[in-house]
């Protein structure tokens, strides 16, 4: 296994980075998209909700694969070019947001009613009411199960590999089937991961804890 | 909540089959192949299945077919008596190898070059194919020949073939980006994912045949002799395959494959 | 037409013998991996000494990891070390190995939601440890666990897809099969993977509401 990290050291690396970044640059529009469908979620109107609906469940119910696969042969070959790292990370940001947006709206249901009322009552408007009250609130309830969902994109980035993304998955492939070695190359690429996802899951469950023990 | 306990002490029971499973076949690695052909005569054969004219799934009959195929059936009647005893796994350049030194497959006959390197890891029959890689590009690219890929094109290539390695030695400047098999290495061309595919001119040709709007860019610049590869250790399995490949040779039957199936080349 | 020939009975054909691999492979896995993952939560829960610990790394390696790296893992790396599967059986040992860490940390979370003293007071009453949690704590923590089951099992039907780099005939495998053959018919493919995904996962996350609402 050594051998392997000293022989194809650049292209570890080179993967480990790919896999960062793309699971970072995810995690970053899947929360802005996430969010945003989970207030239209719960719009008045019934044809935004209804849309905002629609995306949710729509992609909450499909393979990732297939998401990032229509990114990746689809929209090249009618509309316009893409390269594989992009389309993996534009499929993994739709993909959680449906999940975050599912989050966040049952996050801004946990918090009273009461709230809202006192939010408005004071003189803030709607908006102010959900961006200043609500959702700072909302964002507490939901910080585990975010936590959770940025350990799942950081383990669900390793379809880049499945559409020449060059992420860690991808990499680790090609050292495979070049030494053949494939036992040891697995077991190091999982350790890699490891070295990602382990932390997060210590610190989420910490954080959990603390969070249970104030309140 | 009667009702509900008897699927799944039924399913309980399946549980140890399935960890049977796993031991079960644990050996076969080292079981001498021609000795088990003698209890049991299925030969695995690992085939690709996205390879016009070599080994390609046919949707509509459900059965995989090609040059690759037939020959495999027909050393397979030539060692067993019966081509129904050819069993066809599914492989890609990257996963045959590893399949075939893990005893999943008996024997490798998928588009594969033999290479010294390759030797090191398998051994190799008799050639059974004469394959040059060339590129194949859309009818209006500019690219004419290997000189003029650089660095702002992009090679499509098969992870774990020789076409993926060559390209790289001969072109070092070019970005390769390696996909799992041909099929979606060409679809990737088609959706501009790079500017050239590059493997063997056999397969090449197939993909035109069905793809009119591409053509190859230049002639071979190297030589690919298609072997059969068979595990390290498997001597007398692969002295049968090449006593019954020298058999379909001299009674003809190599030379009607051929004609069915290879397109005449330039 | 492109869209009526994509979709000429040749072609469907050839897609629900995938649809039926995957639900074959999702199935078992369901099965395997919600026995192997419900025994596992309880003795994570029960706090075994060493033993329970042992488990719980385990578990958490393996929910660590991605899937796709133990499909590989299971089909290309575990015959090294001479425990061989076919595809269709690498599948369903790779996705049951992978599901089941995930359920247990699910029954495990849903057991610790009960409060403790729940415990006490079953075994105040003369319960035994395992009557008590069998008849106090799993029927309380059931309905908190069932909606992150089921999102689970939803996750682990769509997982199958990712079989496909085994070359599992399943459905996206064959259906990758039909557009690599023609190009035109990239686009009715992804229609007919998005339907017959989202109808399976759509239809499955709609009875589970009904059952919640049921045992609320």
């Amino acid at each position: 296994m050594l051998t392997i990290l000293t022989t194809y050291p650049d292209v570890l690396i080179d993967g480990f980075i790919n896999t960062l970044f793309s699971s970072v640059i995810a995690l970053f529009f899947s929360l802005i998209i996430g969010t945003l469908m989970a207030i239209l979620q719960l719009a008045k109107n019934k044809w935004i909700s209804g849309l905002a609906n629609a995306y949710v469940e729509f992609f909450k119910n499909i393979p990732l694969l297939i998401i990032v696969m229509f990114f990746y042969v689809v929209v090249p070959l009618y509309w316009f070019s893409i390269n594989g790292f992009t389309a993996g990370t534009i499929g993994l940001t739709i993909y959680t947001s449906a999940f975050i947006a599912e989050t966040v709206r049952a996050g801004i249901m946990g918090v009273p009613k009461g709230q809202t009322e006192a939010g408005l009552s004071t003189g803030l408007t709607q908006n102010e009411t959900m961006r200043y009250i609500v959702l700072p609130q909302a964002f507490k309830i939901v910080i585990p199960p975010l936590g959770n969902q940025f350990i799942n994109l950081v383990k669900n980035s390793s379809v880049l590999a499945m559409v020449t993304g060059l992420d860690l998955m991808y990499q680790g492939d090609l050292i495979a089937s070049e030494t053949f070695n494939t036992f040891d190359t697995y077991i190091l690429i999982g350790l890699i991961y490891l070295i990602i996802t382990l932390p997060l899951t210590y610190l989420m469950s910490y954080i959990e804890r603390r969070l249970n023990v104030t309140s | 909540m009667k009702k509900s306990n008897k699927p799944s002490l039924f399913l309980l029971l399946l549980l140890p089959v399935f960890f049977l499973a796993a031991c079960g076949s644990q050996s076969a690695a080292t079981v001498d192949i021609t000795e088990r052909i003698e209890e049991n005569p299925t030969i695995t054969w690992g085939v690709k299945v996205d390879t016009n004219l070599f080994g390609l799934y046919d949707i509509k009959s459900g059965e995989i077919r090609g040059f690759d195929i037939a020959i495999a059936k027909a050393i397979t009647e030539e060692i067993t008596g019966d081509e129904a005893n050819a069993e066809f796994v599914e492989v890609t350049s990257k996963t045959r190898i590893p399949l075939l030194k893990n005893g999943n497959i008996d024997a490798i006959i998928a588009t594969m070059t033999i290479t010294e390197e390759r030797k090191e890891q398998v051994n190799f029959s008799d050639i059974y194919f004469d394959a040059g890689q060339a590129l194949l590009v859309p009818n209006d690219s500019s690219i004419q020949s290997l000189e003029d890929l650089s660095a702002d094109t992009t090679v499509l290539a098969v992870k774990g073939s020789t076409s993926a390695q060559n390209i790289r030695e001969l072109s070092p400047d070019t970005n390769v980006l390696e996909l799992e098999n041909y099929s979606e290495a060409f679809t990737a061309l088609q959706s501009g994912q790079g500017d050239a595919v590059t493997t063997d001119n056999a397969i090449l040709l197939g993909i035109i045949a069905d793809n009119p709007g591409y053509r190859l860019a230049g002639g071979n610049f190297t030589q690919e002799p298609y072997g059969i590869a068979i595990n390290k250790g498997q001597d007398d399995f692969l002295i049968k395959v090449n006593e019954a490949l020298n058999k379909l040779k001299s009674n003809g039957v190599y030379d009607e494959i051929y004609a069915k199936w290879i397109p005449e080349m330039e | 037409m492109t869209i009526i020939e994509a979709f000429s009975w040749m072609n469907i054909r050839f897609l629900l013998d995938g649809l039926l691999v995957t639900v074959e492979v999702a199935l078992l896995s369901i099965v395997f991996s919600f026995i192997i993952g419900a025994i596992l939560g309880l003795l994570r829960y029960m706090k075994i000494p060493v033993f329970s610990k042992i488990i719980g790394a385990i578990v958490d390696l393996i929910r660590n990891l991605p899937l796709l790296l133990i499909i590989f893992f299971t089909y290309f790396a575990l015959p090294q070390i001479g425990i061989r599967f076919d595809i269709f059986w690498s599948a369903v040992a790779a996705l049951t190995i992978f599901e089941s860490a995930m359920l247990s940390e699910i029954i495990r979370a849903g057991l610790n939601s009960v409060p403790s003293g729940q415990m006490e007071a079953g075994r105040s009453t003369g319960l035994s440890y395992l009557q008590t949690l069998w008849f106090i704590l799993i029927p309380q923590a059931f309905k908190a666990m069932v909606p992150p089951i089921v999102s689970q099992l939803i996750s682990l039907i769509k997982d199958t897809s990712l079989a496909t780099i085994i070359s599992l005939p399943e459905l996206t495998h064959n259906a990758r099969i039909i557009y690599g053959q023609n190009t035109t018919y990239v686009i009715p493919m992804f229609i007919a993977l998005a339907f017959f995904y989202f109808i399976i996962c759509y239809a499955l996350s709609k009875v589970a509401k009904r059952f919640e609402t049921k045992l609320a």
